[in-house]
């Protein structure tokens, strides 16, 4: 089973050279930590850079200078600062090659669900609903599981939606899977020590699993 | 050139009045207009519609506005981190539309364009495009989004110039020249004011035709909402 870092690792396994990626809030931070040396990616903040470099030195922190996450970064040689926007045009106009966002729920159609629990949770959807609605590749990253041990991926979601038939590939602690256009997951790999009948188990979804699903590598 | 000039926060926001529909600049706490926020609060003015990607923290930005009930509805994309706002709406004082990001800037930027719609896919099968006109292009789905309608846009930038052109620092620019273009009547508050002819004409990011008041700002505490940093290594 992985742990946050864990999904965040195989997730950056899917960066490709010269890729502009989108990391949303949560685990898919993470994936920056992650990304193989060597390979020139450019990271977009859409609230408008792209560029977006490590976290400051302490003392040289610019309250002018912020993630989507609110965080205080840094730019890198080559970044650019944009109004928000045009920073959505590049985001409508799919120049962004990758989108990595974490959900609450996924359904076996690709639906998304991550901005709002009724009645508990309101604090909205940012960018999330923008990117599912446009990005050609996502990435969702999230938990298998809930505290109480039920499926977040799921025939139907419950929660209000982010978007509709848009999500083709899920990294959770337990598994990577793709969604078929038709519907349905497909296990593609296992977390390491992880069984493909656990799997099934923690999937409410349609689920198509080969006995011969190979375990995921982190490297 | 025209002067469009202002003494203070005070004199530039005067005749905003209770009921008006305000756009405020910033994102989160990044690039919001903290004195004409800090006169609102001081004039007092009531049933304002905000307009504003975030509703600040409690006791910053927006968050000011808040606390003294002067704000009927939000109109935001992401309003976490402020726990007297989620108390006014699960109370249903305070009413709340939220839309994606990207719906948001770009109905800022169709009414600075003088476009009356916008049609984008952001929302297609949510609860966001409830009661909305879909229209089919090219076989994808699309919502038509109207531009906002704001009787004062209040924007802050870093350099501005007596004839109202503005530059913005770095991420702080966010909505704000959206937001600058799409006022009936557009404030900007700066950090450095300076004479026209000051600033390269090339690099003006607003120019000032947008802008109808600008005033030099002054105390800009530019609150960090998360400090993040790496220690140096050795």
């Amino acid at each position: 089973m992985l742990d946050k870092d864990g999904i965040a690792r195989r997730i950056a396994r899917e960066i490709k050279d010269g890729y502009y990626v989108n990391l949303g809030i949560g685990i898919p931070t993470l994936v920056a930590n992650y990304i193989p040396v060597g390979l020139q990616v450019v990271l977009q903040s859409e609230n408008g850079l792209l560029g977006m470099g490590p976290f400051p030195f302490e003392g040289e922190e610019d309250a002018d200078l912020i993630n989507a996450g609110k965080q205080t970064i840094t730019t890198l040689p080559g970044s650019s600062i944009f109004d928000s926007a045009l920073s959505f045009g590049m985001i409508r106009s799919q120049k962004i090659d990758l989108t990595i966002l974490g959900a609450m729920e996924v359904s076996e159609n690709g639906d998304i669900a991550n901005w709002k629990i009724p009645g508990k949770m309101v604090k909205g959807m940012g960018g999330a609903m923008d990117l599912v609605a446009s990005a050609k590749n996502i990435i969702v990253a999230m938990q298998h599981i809930n505290k109480a041990g039920e499926s977040k991926l799921l025939p139907n979601c419950t929660l209000p939606l982010t978007g509709v038939k848009c999500i083709r590939k899920v990294v959770t602690e337990l598994a990577v899977l793709d969604i078929l256009p038709e519907g349905g997951f497909v296990l593609l790999e296992r977390a390491p020590g992880v069984s493909v009948d656990y799997i099934k188990n923690a999937t409410a979804g349609k689920l198509t699993a080969s006995v011969n699903t190979p375990e995921m590598s982190l490297n | 050139m025209i002067n469009k000039v202002v003494t203070d926060a005070r004199a530039a926001i005067h005749d905003i009045a209770d009921g008006h529909t305000l756009m405020l600049g910033g994102f989160g706490l990044c690039g919001i207009p903290e004195n004409c926020i800090s006169a609102l609060v001081e004039k007092g003015v009531k049933e304002l519609t905000c307009i504003s990607n975030n509703a600040g923290v409690d006791d910053f930005g927006i968050g000011l506005m808040l606390q003294q009930r002067q704000v009927k509805k939000m109109i935001s994309s992401y309003v976490g981190e402020n726990a007297e706002f989620e108390r006014q709406l699960l109370s249903g004082e305070l009413e709340v539309e939220l839309i994606p990001q990207g719906t948001l800037a770009t109905r800022c930027m169709a009414a600075g364009y003088g476009m009356p719609a916008i049609f984008t896919p952001a929302g297609v099968g949510t609860e966001v495009a409830e009661g909305k006109e879909v229209r089919n292009f090219n076989g994808k789905d699309y919502l038509m989004e109207y531009a906002f309608d704001a009787d004062f846009a209040l924007v802050k930038a870093w350099k501005g110039d007596t004839a109202g052109n503005l530059i913005f620092r770095s991420t702080s620019r966010n909505f704000n020249p959206v937001m600058a273009m799409a006022g009936k009547v557009t404030i900007a508050e700066v950090e450095v004011l300076v004479e026209a002819g000051a600033l390269d004409p090339d690099q003006i990011h607003t120019p000032g035709v947008f802008v109808h008041r600008i005033f030099q700002g002054s105390d800009y505490e530019k609150r960090i909402e998360q400090r993040t940093v790496r220690s140096k290594a050795q």
